[in-house]
């Protein structure tokens, strides 16, 4: 569809194949809205709960094809000068001295040397458009919901075209369009408009089976019995009526902690030790360390038992 | 996988109208035609669709060609469903309409609008309405029928935690009700109403030079000149969630609020609303209908619970697990509208209130039963509502919006402090 064919995969399972040789597990869901996404040359807006693997998405995307990886980390406030483009001021100051210093009066020829590219210093967004054909980079749009809605009206325009207009140069336009990934955590409601140029995809906390295999590719060395119990674990919590279940990085973390300090199976106490790797909320905390929580390891033990 | 539809394609093509040029014309087969058809079908159902998506959803067919079953419903996914909330619609529509004739047929005549002279504005929300209801039948099994107020009561000063599902009518606004209201609430300021933000606007006061426009204006002298520019930070008003009590007790004032969110709505940006009395509502896409009564007409279609019980824990823990997170960003104020009579688990409403009243950044209590001289928070509800909120805000009586705008807008230094409610309660007996 557009010219981005270089090295793309030709089919949704060569997507999800590819994630995978990276260490990235992805559903048919995720894998077939990532291949449209590339085929069409559509930005692809993905939103969910943190630590599910957004960013990452990305991340592995620009490895696997080999492409420039640009942020663009939002925050409140971000405008165009940390954004886009920015003049070094102080270069131009010394021009404008220089230019007096020599006695160039020609006033087109200041502007030109003060508004030089020398002197335009390239923040993310231009970047991103300032691809090497063949190899246009992986832009990547982390927490958009953390920035106001002007620079959400600003960003349509560039999603939109490509283009960027700076007033002294003139208008910049992407040779390629770069590979676009959005993420939000759903702290504000992103506009229709923008969302409808995206193709959309909520991801969820993976089901057992596919967050047993994250933790035995992301953290290789936790012993097998550990992990499918750890992981029964999180399933468990993420039922329950939390303020912020857990999600995958969590797990990952609680994995990697409790391989460092060479368990191989659940208990109580060390799971009471160690859950400020998985929970992040006091409530949360004291709610799993009452005898509610207790129960959820001896569940988790029990069903596994009866499972074999 | 059986492809239905297409019989019904031509006499619906005829309904449609607004005619979609589809880029397959080499297709041989009717699945563009069904593609359109259920792009309205899933419109219909209340999804936002423009005519482009279903063009998209042809395009990302013809790209990844069709495999199984699965593959077919995630192509679709991707193009059709661009809200989370939009998925448990698209999965109902998609497992009945890519299924066999006679459920199609009873779908389509489940969507069809009964009047077919209502103007389409009209026509779509009642369908949403009836599909929802279809779709999540069984969700509700367990509460009583919608029923309308038979009798009067005047509930107030009165609290119950039983749930009864009503209806409700109200008082359409007068011309001369919405100009007065229009014009109090543009003069309205809320307490600490400004946040200033990390954007800039230029300025007079020569306190932080913008180096840009410095530049810019020094260019027009060929840089003999350079004269600074200035600029400073810029204010904003936060975003605002209001979150209103309309159980019984507070049956009266329901429509005076609803009246002055809609203005509000219109009127500022970052206004999120909710209803609640033993369930919670949001309804801040039904407020930005920009006709008063037509907003408040969707809310009474939106809202279950009319002037039943009051479970304010309840309500507020499901705000608080389910909105707090989307709405309390970017320092938001938040408007807690209710009498406070809680009958149930007052330990549910310590642990929620405390919760919101840490999530966002200032928390305001209106309270329009409370008199505020010689009053004492005896009430239980009353007394833990008090200890977790910035401000207590009280109107004696709301004869109008007027009444609510002044008691908002009054910025008396210290006056609405909480710990002045807070007086010792010796009785261990707390009436409510």
């Amino acid at each position: 569809m557009t010219g981005n064919s270089h090295n793309l995969p030709e089919t949704i399972d060569a997507t999800i194949e590819m994630l995978a040789a990276n260490d990235y597990v992805a559903g048919r869901a995720l894998g077939t809205i990532l291949f449209l996404s590339l085929k069409m040359g559509r930005p692809l807006f993905l939103e969910g709960e943190a630590g599910v693997g957004k960013t990452e998405i990305a991340k592995v995307l620009a490895k696997a094809l080999d492409r420039p990886l640009i942020r663009l980390q939002c925050y409140e406030g971000l405008d165009v000068s940390s954004a886009v483009y920015e003049w070094n001021y102080p270069a131009q100051m010394l021009e404008i001295r220089l230019a007096e210093a020599t006695g160039e009066g020609d006033r087109s020829r200041i502007e030109n040397n003060i508004f030089d590219e020398r002197h335009l210093i390239r923040r993310p967004v231009l970047q991103a458009l300032q691809g090497e054909p063949g190899r246009a980079p992986v832009f990547l749009i982390d927490e958009l919901d953390r920035t106001d809605e002007a620079f959400e009206a600003f960003l349509l325009e560039i999603l939109s075209d490509f283009q960027v207009t700076i007033p002294e140069l003139g208008t910049i336009k992407a040779a390629e369009p770069p590979i676009v990934i959005i993420t939000t955590n759903r702290t504000r409601e992103i506009h229709d408009a923008l969302k409808r140029r995206c193709l959309y995809h909520w991801v969820d906390y993976p089901d057992a089976e596919s967050e047993l295999e994250i933790v035995r590719r992301k953290v290789p060395g936790c012993a097998e019995a550990l992990t499918v119990e750890l992981v029964a674990y999180v399933q468990k919590l993420r039922q329950m009526d939390l303020f912020k279940s857990p999600g995958v990085a969590e797990t990952i973390d609680w994995a990697t902690a409790l391989t460092e300090l060479d368990r191989i199976a659940l208990d109580p106490a060390t799971v009471s030790d160690t859950l400020g790797t998985l929970l992040k909320y006091q409530d949360d905390i004291a709610k799993i360390e009452s005898s509610e929580g207790r129960k959820v390891l001896e569940d988790v033990k029990s069903e596994l038992a009866k499972a074999g | 996988m059986t492809t239905t539809g297409a019989d019904q394609t031509s006499q619906h093509q005829a309904v449609t109208g607004n005619a979609i040029v589809l880029p397959v014309s080499d297709d041989p087969g009717r699945l563009a035609d069904n593609i359109v058809l259920f792009a309205r079908t899933l419109r219909k159902a209340g999804l936002k669709l423009g005519p482009a998506s279903s063009r998209d959803a042809v395009e990302a067919i013809k790209i990844a060609g069709i495999g199984s079953r699965e593959e077919f419903y995630w192509i679709l996914h991707s193009v059709f469903v661009k809200r989370r909330e939009d998925h448990v619609v698209f999965d109902q529509a998609f497992k009945l309409f890519w299924r066999s004739r006679e459920l199609v047929e009873k779908l389509i005549a489940m969507f069809s609008p009964v009047a077919p002279d209502n103007r389409p504005k009209e026509k779509l929300k009642p369908g949403e309405t009836r599909v929802n209801d279809a779709l999540f039948e069984g969700h509700d099994k367990q509460r009583p029928v919608q029923e309308k107020p038979e009798i009067e009561v005047d509930a107030r000063q009165t609290a119950s935690g039983n749930e009864v599902l009503r209806t409700q009518d109200f008082a359409q606004m007068t011309v001369e009700e919405l100009a007065r209201a229009k014009r109090s609430i543009a003069e309205i300021v809320l307490p600490f109403d400004k946040i200033i933000t990390r954007r800039f606007k230029s300025s007079e006061l020569p306190v932080r030079i913008d180096p840009r426009a410095t530049m810019r204006a020094a260019m027009k002298t060929g840089g003999d000149l350079i004269l600074p520019r200035f600029r400073a930070r810029k204010s904003v008003h936060p975003p605002l969630i209001i979150l209103a009590d309309i159980s019984g007790s507070m049956s009266q004032y329901t429509r005076i609020f609803l009246h002055f969110m809609h203005v509000l709505s219109e009127r500022r940006r970052g206004v999120h609303t909710f209803l609640f009395g033993t369930r919670l509502t949001n309804i801040t896409r039904q407020m930005r209908y920009r006709d008063p009564d037509e907003a408040v007409d969707q809310c009474v279609g939106a809202v279950r619970d009319w002037s039943g019980g009051t479970r304010i824990g309840e309500a507020l823990h499901e705000f608080n697990k389910h909105w707090s997170r989307r709405v309390l960003g970017q320092g938001a104020t938040v408007l807690l509208i209710t009498d406070g009579l809680e009958r149930d688990s007052i330990d549910e409403l310590e642990r929620e209130m405390d919760r919101l009243h840490r999530s966002c950044r200032r928390l305001i209590w209106l309270n329009p039963l409370l008199r505020f001289d010689g009053f004492e928070a005896r009430a239980r509800g009353v007394r833990t509502i008090v200890g977790n909120v910035d401000e207590v805000r009280a109107v004696h009586s709301i004869e109008a919006m007027s009444d609510l705008i002044a008691a908002l807008s009054d910025n008396r230094r210290g006056a609405w402090d909480p710990r002045r409610l807070m007086a010792p309660v010796n009785r261990a007996d707390q009436s409510v």
